[in-house]
């Protein structure tokens, strides 16, 4: 049984470490030269606990469950979440009463604990809350997570049981016979195939035309953010969002996993010709600027690092598209995973293994015997005890060297991301975190592109930021 | 702080962190005063950033005569070598046990602890970075800062870019307007957001309009545009509030942006929330003597102001090493008196007075005036032409200020009439 994921995102990346589990021939397509580029790295890493969904929606189905099964995947996979809880804030009675609907909606799909917290209960949480907030819905599932560490996770996991990772290549065309496809074609190669899982993120509608599949339409929703200061980053506790609108759930305030401090998403609807398009702009900064401010006063945007924006895969019907096709037989779109797939993401491996291919598709998949269930990050040097950090530099000095930092980064931790496929300085940005703190990489970028360049056997002109157009030297001053 | 583990243990008078001119400056004359001392440096080699700026134009003050940095730096570390001053280079200053003064440095031959009993912080600083700046656009590369740059091109030996647009007229922006170009990238302008060049006047003449390069007054970068690598910098012209002015935009097509968008003094995770930080400077806040808010802790050079020339640099971190040691030593320095920015004064340097030698200031004033009158105390002094961009350093007897409760210093701007 061979299986072909189409995208290295969060949901192509959590099939491919559910289906690693079954004696199948799993490849991975992806078409950056890393995976979680899209829209996996550019979000709001949040956690939902899932009373925003309307029952009956796939993402009210799904999203509680997906909540649930990443704290427990994190710890057999070892990436990074914490369980801080949220708070929806209301300043006045008419929020109040979409405060009351969220907890009826929460129960209907299975959120534990939603509570309504009032005046001094919600400051006692969050003292640097605006006072004039009066009610806030607490969810205590809320959480954060490190979104492409999660990906990358369930990725080398997948690979320690035998999934193919094919990087740098764009499927262009499917080779079909009666209703299926039989062979992927990429602009370099072709594989051949016996199901097909679409999980292309932004492309996925493009993907499904392609093979000739039903689809949604998918538009790109611009969300743009602001990375403050880890200075900021005791600011709030959990995260902090207003109270939802029908269209969007409002831009939030948030700690990130590493210690900083998140503002954002707008929320703007692009042309879908516009899915590559994640300019930032003086509105929606601004916007950022204002609409936090009125959450946390005390916030001080001059700890800003870093802008960016993301772009989510919006469809007309606001829901997931996970279907087995109807007129491609072996195709399953998983597509049109806007809000909140990234924490759907292991519900919906998990529905796409065991309700479509298994239930469905009626195809017998037996267990791996050797199954290999965990898999371990990257060692973080500084987050030893300092005696066992010496001992670990005694038998390796690279563990002694620090190259990032704002973050404490080693040279050790930098080759180990090579070793793990790290090829570009965001990969080993993303890895190791490194070039991620207040100075942005002005004194470790050098030094990451030097040791890119060693361990890679490439000139450091060949080095890029990430795709292939981003060059970021251009050949010796002398020869 | 609760580090039970000791580790490598080493001894000493005095730990120095950060091993470029403040660092040098300090540790050598800790030294004369005839104390230990061990100097951390978290990068390969000292000298700091010196090593990396190659131009001429370093030492007029300090030793009347003018060197490039590697040859400046070269003068302190033959010196250094020859003293029983010990260097850890690749020294990563993991944490300070301030109430057992011990310091936690990790190295690649392992993790020291030095008991000490004061420390000279000479962190420098660092470069704004470009998230910072808020600016529209795509996360492109081919943004660098310019000491990013200058490192590339003069450590590295590697060209950042083909053609190039330059934010910010600091010294650094309009340094390497000039390096660009003598290594054959075309440098297109230098954008300043304010009405005046922000870098010092002989390195607008001798770095911009000796090669034609063109300054934009009044501009700034508003958008970055480009398909993974930069292509277009769009540039506006801006009002006195920094705001944009429609239709006023231009485009550039460069591959490359440097900024020279100002340096932060690096205080970060050194001693969190125990040491004073100065507000505007966002530096350590010391006295004249170097002495921070910790009785024995010292600060020194770029992490306390940014200054203009290295020369003062060194004079202040020679400064905080000889007080340093003679705190080491067990000397009791009299009181010290509060300095307090009155009007048209940006920054101020030092922030206490300790009346056991005449005080030295480093004024930055808020913005340019023609003629002006600097009053400290009950001293006055007429002074021309001063802009925000260099630094006035001025000499006040201690007679003048030594009986002072407050010491203010402001700058009475005069009226021309003609």
């Amino acid at each position: 049984m061979k299986i072909i994921i189409i995208g290295g995102g969060i949901i192509g990346t959590f099939i491919g470490r559910e289906l690693s589990k079954y004696d199948v021939e799993i490849t991975l397509i992806e078409k950056n030269l890393d995976i979680a580029w899209g829209t996996t790295k550019a979000n709001s890493a949040v956690l939902h606990p899932g009373y925003d969904d309307e029952p009956g929606t796939m993402r009210a189905k799904l999203c509680s469950r997906g909540n649930y099964l990443h704290y427990q995947l994190a710890k057999e996979l070892d990436y990074e979440v914490k369980n801080t809880g949220d708070l929806v804030v209301a300043f006045n009675e008419d929020e109040r009463k979409i405060l009351e609907e969220l907890i009826l909606r929460g129960a209907k799909n299975n959120v534990p604990g939603l509570t309504l917290l009032e005046g001094n209960e919600i400051f006692q949480k969050e003292p640097n809350l605006n006072k004039e907030i009066k009610y806030a819905l607490w969810a205590p599932t809320g959480g954060i997570i490190e979104p492409w560490g999660a990906a990358i996770a369930a990725l080398e996991n997948a690979m320690m049981n035998g999934l193919k990772l094919i990087l740098g290549e764009k499927v262009i065309d499917f080779e079909k016979r009666n209703k299926k496809i039989y062979k992927v074609y990429t602009n370099r190669a072709s594989y051949e195939a016996d199901i097909i899982i679409n999980a292309a993120g932004l492309y996925g509608d493009e993907i499904a035309k392609i093979a000739g599949s039903e689809f949604q339409p998918i538009h790109p929703r611009r969300g743009e953010y602001i990375l403050l200061d880890k200075k900021m980053g005791n600011i709030v506790n959990s995260v902090i969002f207003p109270t939802p609108t029908p269209k969007t759930k409002g831009i939030l305030v948030l700690p990130t996993i590493d210690g900083g401090l998140l503002l954002g998403p707008t929320a703007e609807d692009l042309p879908e010709d516009q899915k590559d398009n994640t300019s930032t702009s003086v509105a929606g900064i601004r916007k950022i600027i204002e609409e936090t401010q009125k959450l946390v006063p005390s916030l001080d945007i001059s700890y800003a690092i870093k802008t960016f924006a993301g772009l989510r895969a919006e469809t007309p019907n606001k829901d997931f598209f996970i279907k087995l096709s109807e007129k491609v037989n072996n195709f399953i779109n998983v597509i049109g995973i806007r809000s909140p797939g990234l924490t759907a993401a292991p519900a919906i491996a998990e529905y796409v293994v065991e309700e479509i291919i298994i239930e469905e598709m009626k195809i017998n998949l037996t267990k791996k015997k050797n199954f290999i269930p965990f898999r371990r990050k990257i060692k973080k040097y500084s987050e030893l005890p300092l005696e066992d950090w010496n001992e670990e530099i005694k038998r390796d000095p690279s563990c002694g060297k620090i190259v990032c930092y704002c973050n404490q980064v080693t040279e050790r931790e930098i080759i180990e991301a090579i070793k793990r496929g790290a090829n570009t300085i965001d990969g080993i940005k993303f890895r190791t975190r490194a070039s991620f703190g207040r100075c942005q990489g002005n004194f470790c970028a050098p030094k990451i592109l030097e040791i890119l360049s060693r361990e890679l056997n490439k000139d450091i002109s060949e080095i890029f930021l990430n795709s292939e157009n981003s060059w970021i030297l251009n050949g010796r001053v002398r020869k | 702080m609760d580090i039970k583990w000791e580790g490598e243990k080493m001894k000493t008078d005095i730990v120095v962190i950060g091993g470029g001119a403040a660092g040098l400056g300090a540790a050598l004359s800790a030294y004369k005063e005839g104390v230990d001392v061990v100097l951390i440096e978290q990068e390969d080699r000292i000298g700091g950033i010196l090593n990396q700026c190659i131009h001429n134009g370093f030492g007029l003050h300090y030793f009347k005569n003018e060197l490039t940095g590697p040859e400046y730096a070269e003068i302190f570390i033959e010196k250094i070598e020859n003293t029983s001053i010990k260097i850890l280079l690749n020294a990563y200053l993991h944490s300070i046990d301030s109430i057992n003064k011990k310091i936690y440095v990790i190295t690649p031959s392992g993790i020291e602890c030095i008991e000490t009993k004061a420390i000279i912080i000479a962190t420098g600083a660092r470069e704004r970075p470009f998230g910072s700046l808020l600016i529209p656009g795509k996360r492109l590369s081919g943004i660098f800062t310019a000491g990013v740059a200058q490192k590339y091109i003069n450590i590295l030996n590697i060209l950042p870019g083909k053609r190039a647009l330059i934010l910010g007229s600091g010294d650094i922006g309009l340094i390497m307007a000039r390096r660009l170009t003598l290594e054959g990238i075309e440098v297109v302008g230098v954008v300043e957001r304010l009405p005046y060049p922000g870098g010092l006047l002989r390195n607008v003449i001798q770095c911009l309009e000796d090669y034609n390069i063109p300054l934009y007054l009044s501009s700034t970068v508003i958008e970055v545009k480009g398909e993974g690598r930069l292509e277009e910098v769009i540039v506006s012209k801006v009002d006195e509030t920094f705001n944009p002015i429609p239709n006023t935009e231009t485009s550039f097509k460069v591959d490359t942006l440097i900024l020279s968008a100002g340096l932060i003094p690096k205080t970060e995770d050194i001693l969190n929330g125990k040491l004073e930080i100065d507000k505007t400077s966002k530096g350590f806040s010391v006295s004249n003597l170097g002495q921070t808010s910790l009785d024995f802790v010292f600060a020194a050079g770029n992490c306390t102001i940014i200054y203009d020339l290295v020369d003062y640099v060194t004079i202040e971190g020679e400064k905080a090493g000889k007080y340093a040691a003679l705190y080491v030593k067990g000397e009791k320095f009299p009181p010290k008196i509060p300095i307090k920015k009155g009007q048209n004064i940006g920054i101020i340097f030092p922030n206490y007075y300790v009346p056991i030698e005449d005080l030295t200031l480093y004024i930055r004033v808020r913005k340019p005036i023609e003629k002006g009158i600097i009053k400290v105390g009950d001293f006055a002094k007429e002074y021309k032409d001063l802009v925000p961009s260099e630094i006035l350093r001025i000499k006040i007897p201690s007679k003048e200020v030594e009986n002072l409760s407050e010491i203010e210093v402001s700058v009475e701007e005069v009226t021309l009439y003609d």
